[in-house]
Formats: structure tokens, C-alpha cells, sequence
């Protein structure tokens, strides 16, 4: 069972601003049926630009419903430039927090409020307009929306990324290209995992390894601590090469089809071979063709 | 009303085993009188599993629960026919199953998992076709955890002898539901777990039929004839003996009790909450359980509701579990991912009442409801949110 802070709980029993506005002034949906939440946000203005009224639909979890609930609470009587400043984190802290792997429901939140926003300014009435290029085709991710979740959460990993805006929790295919973006995006800075004591120690005992020692020490934790728990999921995969601090793995079986393989992938594979191999690996997926 | 989870210990239970943790902590192995006594207790649980099965003491194999009786089985079985290298399961094994076939898959064996059709089930004439003399082992659920779809282990049983392969049966949901006559039914291993029926947890049973060539997994002791080393777990082989025992006494009677309740209970919440569905084939359950699907809303949040009002559920939807993954079995059955997402599993047992079952029909239909207020979709313009690209997703994601 997930770890609710009192907060969220409070917001999912007693969610404030629940419906549609009439006559809205700006209208926002994110998400589908099949993704496993959406939320629909409307509001109406003052004639200043202040948000008088909001209200949301949401179709999700727990935290989803929360997250929405705070938002509305958030940017009400915010001016629209007010209100384009929230980001994801002023919801989940507005929150008490959200499970890390909960966070893409606060991700989605401030992702409605633009599409509003946006819908107010351009007058388009249809559904959010995809800015910039898809990245994760499973769930309609795109590089834009990585970045914003990337800079807003000083994000180091795929697997973060993951949990922020579900990017990556599919086919698992995206995952070098969501690295080159954390790359581009991430200013210097302490990476979260692993703590830096033990990166010391690791990465130490990592130098004293050969490339042959390496190799064969990656696919030994591949064997013993990764694949049962990748044949969980009806899949496996292969190590296809090993670049400086870069392990290149395909998925094969099930995993090469299944669209959350990839979820998997982060949670595992690189956890593991961090925790037996070196703590500086970065895992990359090679696309089966 | 999660008794598919973990069930209650009943109180005679718990009666039997105390005395085995306080008293009379002895070894059963022991050359004295003081753990040697217990010998008899062991003796006399391997009866009570004996009679509820149907099946001869010396059949009965106490184990540390169902997952292990599952490792055991596949493996020991393997191991003994070293020249067959064909697996056959299905594709909604509970993971015990599961992923023990797919990790002997990497190793080198061949494997064939089951589909079933939109009810569950699997179809047989696909059985016989994939069942030859290479295959070492068949290995499929009696009942299904999830859905409670019941498996016609009979025919199963029938075409796998008439292979001349091995049949494991893994009947943790099914013990002590179901009726269960290893005399009549050629199963040649069959696992049960202790606390799925009343006993206690850590304790479970691996049958394993006469003649059935069978590669011990845990070694280094004679216990168990041999076939399971390890000082056994008496107080928990007492329990899971008098679990057995109170089963075969009260299924029939706790078995028509439990039909009526999941019955009434299922039929109001259909008639009260338009938009849902069972999962399974109704008419072919274990009497216990109900798999229902709302459409249009989230399982996590169902559970959250009903956890407040102090009912508890399980179900199927990705969030519950941790990750973005829904149920593999309602998958596999082709249930649409937007009712997966929403669903509800309630499995009763002998300690559920009728004031239970009605505090449930009249508190869920108004959560189904209010948390459909709460959504973006509902039926009536279920056509016109859903874009082609959602449309198209869906279709590929199963």
C-alpha cells in the first residue's frame, strides 16, 4: 500500500473544485482511458487575468485525484502569469509529498494547466497541441515535456523520468534518447543515487577493474539478479556491449513487445548493476530490429 | 473480502498450535521422548492433508508454502527427466509458476504458455496438440487466483498421462474450495499453501503422487521421507493438519454459505453500478470469488475508498502494484485496458457474514459513483473523448 502523507489523503476523500466550468476561458486535457489516468481542467477569468473559478475531472489513482485537487486550490485568484510559474514540485509540496513513483500525477496536473493556458491564449479548442518532438511514443511523451520535468526536478535518471511524466514506463525504446535529454538539461550537480559514500567506494573498487572484468561481472549480475526478475515480466535480455560507463542491452522475449518492460528496466537493471558492478553505469537500451 | 490474499487462522487452529510453541518446542527427529512425540502430531496432520486431498499419507510433503511447493515441483520433476526439455503452463499462472518456467526458459527449456479465451480458460484441443513425449512437465493452476476461472484438471490430468508426461497442479486457491480427489484425478504433484485456507502462514504442502520420479530440491536431512530436508516447522504442520481437516468438514456447507454471499453481492453491485462487468466465466468459479470491472474509473482510487470504510479488496489496476503494468492474467484474457485499470477483486471466506456483504452493497455503488463525477469520461461520451490515436493504443497495448 502506498505511503499517502495526510494531505493527499485529505484531498482525494474531500477534492475541492471538482466539475466543469461553464463558458470556460481555458480548457485542458491530458492523459487517455488507456494511459491509466486523465485530467480535464477549465477555468474562467477576471477581466485582470486573474483565475476566478477552476475546476477538474480526473480519471486515476489516489494521488492523481490529490494532485488535481491541489492544483485547482494552488491557482485559484493567481494571475495567468502567477499561475504559469507552478510547477510540479509546488504541487506534490503542496501536497506533503508524493511517492516518487507517484510523481508523474503531479507532472500531469501542471501539464493540464498549461494546455488550459494555452487554450485560452491561442483559442484552439481541441485537445493540447504536442509541442516539440515524441519521444516516448507508449505514452505520448515529448521532448519538451521531458525537459520541463528534468529542469523542474534536477532529474539525473531515466528511471526518475520515468516516475515524473511515465516517459520510458513503455516499450523502454526511448531510454538512450531520455538519457541524451538529462544530459543536455542536467546542470552540474550531485546526482540522487547513488550517496556519494558510497559512490566513492564503489566507483574506487570500479577502477580496479579490467574491461574483461567488467564485462564479465556485468553479465553475472545480468544472470543471477536481473533476468528471474525480467522473466517475471515473460521477457530477458541480452547484453549486447559494454562503452566506458555505458551498458548496452536489448530486450528480447515478451520485454521486446511489452510496453512497461521499460519501467522495469530502469528499476532494475541499472539499480542492480550500480549495486554489483560500478555505481558510475549508465544502462542503455538497443532497439531490437 | 481479500481472502484470495491471506485468510484468517481459525481459532481451532491456533489452539492446536500453541502448546508446539511454548511447552512442547521439541525436534521431531530427536531420540527422546520430549521431541519424539511430536512425531505423532506430524504423523496425524499428514492425515488430515491426506483425507482433504484424497490421497495417501506418505504422498504428503510439508513445505515452507505455496511458492515453495511450486519451485519444488517444476524443478524436482525437471531435474529427474534430464532428456525432456519441453514446459508447458499457461499464460495466467499465479508467479510461483511463472516465473520459475520462464527463468528454466533462459536456461535452455522449451516452453509453451497457454492463451485462454475472454472467460479464462484454456482450450484443451491446444493441450493435446502441444503435450508430447518431450515434454517433461505440465504445469496448470486449479483455479485461478484472480478471477477464480477453475481449470477442468480432470481432461487435463487425462490428456497429460495419455502423453505419458507429468502433470503439477498448483492448487493453493482451490484447497479447501474445491472438492479435491487425487483417486480419481491423475494429478501427479499438486501444492497448497497453509494460510490460503485458514492455516497458518509459512507452511504449505507439496502431494507427490506414488511412482512419480522426483528430484529432492532441499537437501541435507532425511525428514519428509526424504524428499524435503529441515527440521519441520510442527507448530505450522499442526496448524496447516487441523486447516485441512476443518476443510473437509465444513466445505460443503461454507462453500454453499460463501456462493450465496459472493452471489448476492455480485448481482447487486452489476444491478447498482451500470458500466461494470465480471471478469471470468461466471458459471465455471471458485464460489468464493468475484472479479468486477468498472469502466471509467481507477482501481487504486475504488480501494482507497473502500480501505476508508474499512473493506478490504484487491485489484488488477497498475497502480496498486507499483508499476505501470495491469494485470497479467485480465490481459491475457483480452480485457480492455480501460477495465483492467478499474478492477475490483473481492474473494470471501467462512468468516464473512451477511451484514458484511450489505454494509459493502450499499456503501460501493455510491463510491463507483461519486468517483465517476469525478471523471473526465462516462458512457455517454465514451465515442468522443476517446481519439483515434487512443483508440489505436489500446488495440496495440493488448
Amino acid at each position: 500500500m502506498w505511503d499517502y502523507t495526510e494531505k493527499v489523503k485529505d484531498h482525494f476523500f474531500h477534492p475541492r473544485n471538482v466539475g466543469l466550468v461553464e463558458e470556460a476561458d481555458g480548457v485542458g486535457e491530458v492523459g487517455s482511458l488507456a494511459c491509466g489516468d486523465a485530467l480535464k481542467l477549465t477555468f474562467k477569468l477576471d477581466d485582470d487575468e486573474r483565475i476566478r473559478e477552476i475546476k477538474f475531472q480526473t480519471f486515476g489513482c489516489g494521488s492523481a485525484i490529490a494532485a488535481s485537487s491541489a492544483l485547482t486550490e494552488i491557482v485559484k485568484n493567481k494571475t495567468l502569469a502567477e499561475a504559469e510559474k507552478v510547477t510540479n514540485q509546488d504541487i506534490a509540496d503542496y501536497l506533503g509529498g508524493l511517492p516518487e513513483q507517484k510523481m508523474h500525477c503531479s507532472v500531469m496536473g501542471r501539464e493540464a494547466l498549461q494546455a488550459a493556458i494555452e487554450n485560452y491564449r491561442t483559442g484552439e479548442t481541441s485537445k493540447r497541441e504536442l509541442e516539440g518532438e515524441v519521444i516516448c511514443s507508449c505514452f505520448g511523451v515529448t521532448d519538451k515535456e521531458i525537459e520541463a520535468v528534468v529542469r523542474e526536478n534536477n532529474l539525473t535518471t531515466v528511471e526518475q523520468v520515468t516516475n515524473y511524466c511515465k516517459a520510458g514506463g513503455g516499450c523502454g525504446g526511448c531510454h538512450s534518447d531520455i538519457q541524451d535529454i538529462i544530459d543536455r538539461v542536467g546542470r552540474p550537480m550531485s546526482p540522487v543515487t547513488p550517496k556519494p559514500a558510497e559512490a566513492a567506494v564503489t566507483s574506487a573498487a570500479a577502477r580496479q577493474l579490467t574491461n574483461i572484468q567488467k564485462i564479465r561481472l556485468i553479465e553475472q549480475t545480468l544472470d543471477e539478479q536481473v533476468r528471474p526478475a525480467l522473466q517475471a515480466d515473460g521477457g530477458d535480455l541480452e547484453l549486447i556491449d559494454v562503452v566506458g560507463n555505458r551498458v548496452i542491452v536489448a530486450l528480447r522475449g515478451m520485454c521486446a513487445q511489452c510496453q512497461v518492460a521499460g519501467f522495469t528496466m530502469a528499476e532494475v537493471v541499472e539499480k542492480k548493476l550500480r549495486e554489483f558492478v560500478s555505481s558510475d553505469l549508465v544502462v542503455l537500451e538497443e532497439k531490437d530490429t | 473480502m481479500d481472502n484470495n490474499a491471506t485468510s484468517r487462522v481459525a481459532d481451532e487452529v491456533i489452539q492446536e498450535m500453541m502448546p508446539y510453541f511454548t511447552e512442547s518446542y521439541g525436534n521431531a527427529s530427536s531420540m527422546h521422548s520430549f521431541g519424539g512425540v511430536l512425531r505423532h502430531k506430524i504423523d496425524r496432520a499428514r492425515e488430515q492433508v491426506a483425507e482433504l486431498l484424497g490421497c495417501e499419507t506418505e504422498e504428503i510433503v510439508f513445505s515452507s508454502g505455496g511458492t515453495e511447493s511450486d519451485n519444488t515441483a517444476i524443478r524436482g520433476v525437471l531435474e529427474s527427466f534430464p532428456d525432456r526439455r519441453h514446459i508447458v503452463t499457461t499464460r495466467v499462472e499465479h508467479p510461483a509458476v511463472r516465473t520459475t518456467c520462464r527463468l528454466l526458459q533462459r536456461k535452455g527449456y522449451r516452453l509453451t504458455e497457454l492463451v485462454v479465451d475472454s472467460k479464462g480458460q484454456i482450450n484443451l484441443d491446444e493441450l493435446r496438440e502441444v503435450v508430447t513425449n518431450e515434454t517433461a512437465l505440465v504445469t496448470i493452476m486449479y483455479a485461478n487466483n484472480e478471477t477464480g476461472v477453475i481449470f477442468p484438471v480432470e481432461e487435463i490430468a487425462g490428456i497429460v498421462k495419455g502423453a505419458g508426461s507429468v502433470f503439477h497442479c498448483d492448487a493453493v486457491q482451490a484447497a479447501g474450495k474445491l472438492p479435491v480427489d487425487l483417486k480419481k484425478t491423475p494429478i501427479d504433484l499438486l501444492s497448497l499453501s497453509g494460510h490460503k485456507l485458514h492455516g497458518p502462514k509459512g507452511v504449505g504442502v507439496l502431494y507427490i503422487r506414488k511412482g512419480t520420479r522426483f528430484a529432492p530440491q532441499m537437501v541435507g536431512g532425511h525428514q519428509e521421507f526424504g524428499k524435503r530436508a529441515g527440521t519441520e516447522n510442527v507448530a505450522g504442520i499442526i496448524g496447516v493438519g487441523k486447516a485441512c481437516e476443518l476443510a473437509s468438514k465444513c466445505m460443503k456447507e461454507d462453500n454453499k454459505r460463501v456462493k450465496e454471499l459472493r452471489d448476492r453481492l455480485e448481482g447487486k453491485l452489476l444491478e447498482k453500478c451500470p458500466d461494470a462487468r465480471v471478469n471470468g466465466d461466471r458459471r465455471n468459479r471458485l464460489p468464493n470469488t468475484t472479479n468486477i470491472s468498472f469502466e471509467y474509473i481507477e482501481g487504486e482510487a475504488i480501494l482507497l475508498q473502500l480501505d476508508r470504510l474499512g473493506i478490504c479488496a484487491s485489484s488488477g489496476s497498475a497502480c496498486t502494484s507499483g508499476s505501470l503494468e495491469p494485470s497479467h492474467v485480465l490481459r491475457a484474457m483480452g480485457v480492455p485496458f480501460t477495465a483492467v485499470h478499474g478492477s475490483i477483486r473481492f474473494s470471501l471466506s467462512r468468516y464473512n457474514s451477511q451484514e458484511e456483504i450489505e454494509y459493502v452493497i450499499l456503501k460501493m455503488p455510491p463510491i463507483i459513483t461519486y468517483l465517476r463525477s469525478l471523471s473526465p469520461f462516462s458512457a455517454e461520451h465514451d465515442a468522443t473523448v476517446k481519439s483515434p490515436e487512443d483508440r489505436k493504443q489500446e488495440l496495440s497495448l493488448d
